[in-house]
């Protein structure tokens, strides 16, 4: 009886306990790292949080959902390309072209870019487009129940056309070099570091805001069928729910987020290009979500920025050998943790006593 | 006419590519439910394979044979120690393989890379297969009749292995019912091994083809890999000619598609089609009764 | 008592394994207020029917239930329609606690969009469901910790909690101790007064002791159906139990099934 007493109260407290967590890291990026880092490195963490928004939506599908989703990058591209488009259009100036547009093609400039002018539809888009996309795909593939590798291959495929097209379409997307060069972000100049701080500021507060939403979704009873249709799929059909709606739920909110970590992601780096939004980007942010802990709520966010942190830190020292490490990094983390670093603390917490219990024991 | 020839005899030799290496896939992943994601890289593999016979065997007549099975055999045991060292550890965890493979390709791309460098290698085609054979008017490259026929061949031994050997039988007993195979004393174990062997090495046979086509490079494994899975996955488990017909229908229609538009909006539409193809057949073009999607 | 209020009718429904019948023909008229044992020796479909019934296999013919045809539904449709199942082996969500598996079984109460709420208190249904299955000590315990028994009637709660209206249960209590049947069959009598409860069962000594009404079946047919007096009368019923088939005994089946489905109407 006295577990069945404590136990609500250890499951409460665990879900304050996420809830002190996020402050914790909201705390760490938006109070002590601005005070800290140069602004270089600030910019860098923010590229980071970018990446880390779309991993809190990986953890959603991945970790508590069971979809493999391995082309994120399609929307991360989507919302980074939307932000791209817009900025583009800003700096042209009303009525203009963009700069690439007259360097690579005519100086005409195709109909679909034009919406993109109002900053207000561009935010719309923002969310709308991957939703819909996701949406379509999602209900056309889930639907069918297809699941598993399968998902998994078809979300890759994905990303590789994606990717495939942009290269291909230089004069409406800019090609292999993507958007790059915006000076300013809704009017605020981008080469005043007072701006730069504000917009890092902001990314990180979305991040702060998905791990939010993550939160309160693995509280609710959502949440909790969520992990259910994972773990046992068939079984939730018999109580009454689809399983494809609940995934095609986390598909299209994973989704979104990734589209506003991309939509950050351009203004931050500087640039949005092919090669961000690609198969092996997509592949990136899993790795650190699988680094994290894909089922925990703040594992994916923190796994995605040590990812993104190693990545910089090892190309700068070790310009060739990024990959063997992306590469062990899977490996070894699939291998032999396969819950991701943020299962050894409670693993070790659980080993602690009772070695102490096992030694008193001994003693006694 | 020759706009539809030209692609169509394009497009089969593709598909032929594809089906080696799709064959291979489909034997691993209807084997042990493994996705292998460094399949490609073994393709990569055979190339170099191919690449570096040339180099030891100047003859290009001769060397290519000889890159056959000397591919196979790269390629089978980079196969066999993948399995012996990672993948059967994790055989209950099936898209966690998926993950771990995909860094070991990572792994052998940046190796290839350092090994030969980041820009591919060219590789002489022999002198018995330059040249066109000529039918009707229409011209026929010896290279592309040649990748058809390793293809060809490639099917033929794998389903004489699987049908009239006693090795195929035990491999198709596992596939069918892993527990029972085991009561019955087959090495459910040995089988594995085997099976990654012959299903990896097949790669590498694929790869000596992709050489003689473009060359070799340490990234072409990735623009084989996701089209080869959408072959398994349109072709569905367990039966060759799903895989065949599949392999094929990928291939002309891609080339089709690419010599009508472009080849990133043929991409686009292949991709399109077999989702959409999904929602008619969610199980393939043809299955055994009992296997969905995994 | 408001016996035959609401039924479960079933006619000519056939479930065809590639050419092989594993239910064949079989109609079917369950009564809400009785509890129904169907019985049959291994292979003779049972599993199949209710499988069929809950929209697992694709069937023909016809399983209608109030305004349903339940072979033409999707089975997370069959359970909106109220009705429900278990499986021979207990297949509960092991991580969540035995309060949680009954609480995530209670979607027809609610509307899609109170999913993202999260749970506050513990809904009057759920405590309904709890107190009838006895567990309500164990409510906070992970349900991967139950007894076997356990977690059949953790099943048979989630059931409740579904407002499931037609049960059909699969083996419920093998492997339970001799209490622990005797509690199982009480329970169902105890629920199954305002609904219709269809139990597939091996162990003649439960059947014996709570069935109202039997249905054996044998090779996917209907062999007979009535009382367990009835039943157990009839000799077709022992010569299958013996392990003498129909065939083997130069009966035609058609004309079993025919004349069963006469017993039955």
């Amino acid at each position: 009886m006295s577990a069945a007493r404590r136990t609500p109260l250890a499951t409460a407290l665990r879900g304050w306990g996420g809830l002190l967590g996020i402050a914790l890291l909201a705390l760490a990026l938006l109070v002590v790292a601005p005070a800290v880092l140069s602004d270089f490195r600030l910019g860098n963490l923010g590229k980071y949080c970018c990446w880390a928004i779309a991993a809190v939506g990986i953890g959603l599908a991945w970790g508590r959902g069971g979809m493999l989703v391995m082309g994120q990058g399609v929307f991360f591209g989507i919302g980074g390309y939307a932000m791209a488009m817009h900025l583009k259009l800003e700096a042209a100036g009303p009525g203009n072209v963009p700069d690439f547009m007259q360097l690579y093609g005519d100086g005409t400039m195709p109909g679909w870019w034009e919406p993109f002018r109002s900053g207000a539809f561009t935010l719309v888009a923002i969310v709308v487009l991957p939703a819909l996309v996701a949406l379509v795909l999602g209900y056309a593939i889930l639907k069918r129940r297809v699941r598993g590798a399968y998902f998994a291959i078809l979300n890759q495929a994905l990303a590789v056309t994606f990717a495939t097209l942009l290269v291909a379409t230089i004069k409406q997307t800019g090609g292999f070099n993507g958007l790059n060069s915006f000076p300013t972000f809704f009017g605020y100049n981008l080469y005043d570091p007072v701006n730069k701080q504000m917009i890092y500021s902001i990314a990180a507060g979305l991040l702060i805001a998905c791990l939010l939403v993550v939160w309160h979704l693995g509280r609710s009873r959502f949440g909790e069928l969520l992990v259910a249709t994972r773990d046992a799929e068939e079984r939730v059909r018999f109580l009454g729910h689809d399983p494809a709606n609940i995934k095609l739920v986390a598909f299209v909110a994973a989704a979104v987020m990734a589209s506003i970590g991309g939509a950050m992601f351009a203004p931050i780096a500087g640039i949005i290009s092919p090669s961000d939004v690609n198969a092996a980007a997509s592949i990136l942010l899993i790795a650190g979500v699988a680094l994290g802990g894909r089922a925990s709520l703040l594992g994916p966010a923190l796994g995605a920025i040590a990812v993104g942190y190693g990545q910089s830190a090892l190309s700068e020292s070790f310009p060739n050998h990024w990959s063997y490490f992306q590469g062990a990094l899977f490996i070894v983390v699939i291998l032999l943790i396969p819950a991701g670093l943020a299962s050894l603390p409670p693993r070790l917490w659980a080993a602690l006593p009772r070695r102490g219990r096992t030694r008193k024991a001994a003693t006694a | 006419m020759e706009s539809f020839t030209t692609p169509l005899l394009t497009g089969t030799s593709t598909g032929a590519i594809l089906l080696i290496a799709a064959l291979g896939l489909a034997l691993t992943f209807g084997q042990m439910g493994v996705i292998n994601m460094a399949h490609g890289e073994f393709l990569m593999a055979g190339a170099y394979t191919t690449y570096l016979t040339q180099q030891v065997v100047s003859s290009a007549d001769v060397s290519v044979l000889l890159a056959i099975p000397v591919a196979f055999l790269v390629a089978g045991l980079l196969g066999l120690a993948l399995e012996a060292g990672i993948i059967r550890w994790m055989y209950h965890r099936p898209l966690d393989t998926l993950l771990v493979t995909v860094g070991v390709g990572m792994v052998l791309q940046q190796l290839a890379k350092d090994l030969f460098g980041a820009q591919g290698d060219p590789v002489r085609e022999p002198g018995w297969l330059q040249g066109n054979l000529t039918v009707l008017g229409y011209h026929w490259p010896y290279t592309r009749m040649f990748t058809i026929v390793l293809a060809v061949v490639a099917l033929g031994g794998l389903a004489a292995l699987l049908k009239r050997t006693r090795f195929g039988r035990q491999i198709r007993a596992t596939v069918q019912n892993r527990d029972l195979a085991e009561t019955m004393g087959i090495s459910t174990r040995r089988v594995d091994r085997i099976t990654f062997f012959v299903g990896s090495g097949l790669a590498g046979v694929g790869g000596v083809a992709v050489a003689l086509a473009s060359g070799t490079n340490p990234t072409l494994g990735t623009s084989y890999i996701i089209p080869a899975f959408l072959v398994v996955v349109a072709g569905g488990l367990g039966q060759l000619r799903g895989t065949v017909l599949a392999a094929w229908l990928v291939g002309v229609v891609t080339a089709f598609l690419t010599d009508w538009f472009s080849g990133s909006t043929a991409q686009v539409i292949t991709f399109a089609l077999v989702v959409v193809f999904l929602q008619v057949r969610p199980q393939g073009l043809f299955t055994v009764r009992t296997r969905g999607l995994a | 008592m408001s016996r035959g209020r609401d039924y479960l009718e079933v006619r000519g429904l056939t479930v065809d394994f590639d050419g092989f019948k594993a239910v064949d023909g079989v109609d079917l008229t369950l009564l809400q207020g009785r509890l129904h044992f169907l019985i049959g020796p291994n292979g003779a479909g049972k599993t199949t029917l209710v499988d069929a019934l809950t929209g697992l296999v694709p069937g023909t013919g016809l399983a209608r239930y109030g305004a349903h045809d339940l072979l033409g539904l999707k089975p997370h449709r069959i359970v909106r329609a109220g009705v429900g199942r278990t499986f021979q082996t207990a297949t509960v969500f092991e991580e969540l606690s035995v309060l949680q598996n009954l609480d995530i079984a209670g979607g027809v109460h609610r509307r899609a969009w109170q999913l993202a709420l999260p749970r506050r208190g513990v809904p009057a249904y759920v405590d309904d469901a709890l107190d009838a299955i006895g567990l309500g000590d164990l409510r906070d315990r992970p349900a991967g910790v139950l007894a076997h028994g356990q977690k059949q009637w953790l099943e048979i709660g989630m059931l409740l909690v579904q407002d499931a209206r037609v049960m059909l249960l699969d083996e419920p209590v093998a492997g339970m101790s001799a209490e622990e049947r005797e509690a199982t069959g009480e329970l169902l009598q105890r629920i199954g007064r305002e609904r219709t409860i269809v139990v597939i069962e091996h162990d003649m000594e439960f059947v014996r002791r709570f069935a109202d009404t039997v249905t054996v079946m044998h090779a996917g047919r209907v062999l007979t159906e009535g009382t367990v007096a009835e039943v157990q009368a009839d000799e077709r019923v022992q010569e299958v139990y013996l392990g003498r088939t129909t065939d083997a005994v130069g009966v035609d089946p058609e004309a079993v099934a025919a004349e069963a489905a006469g017993e039955g109407a």
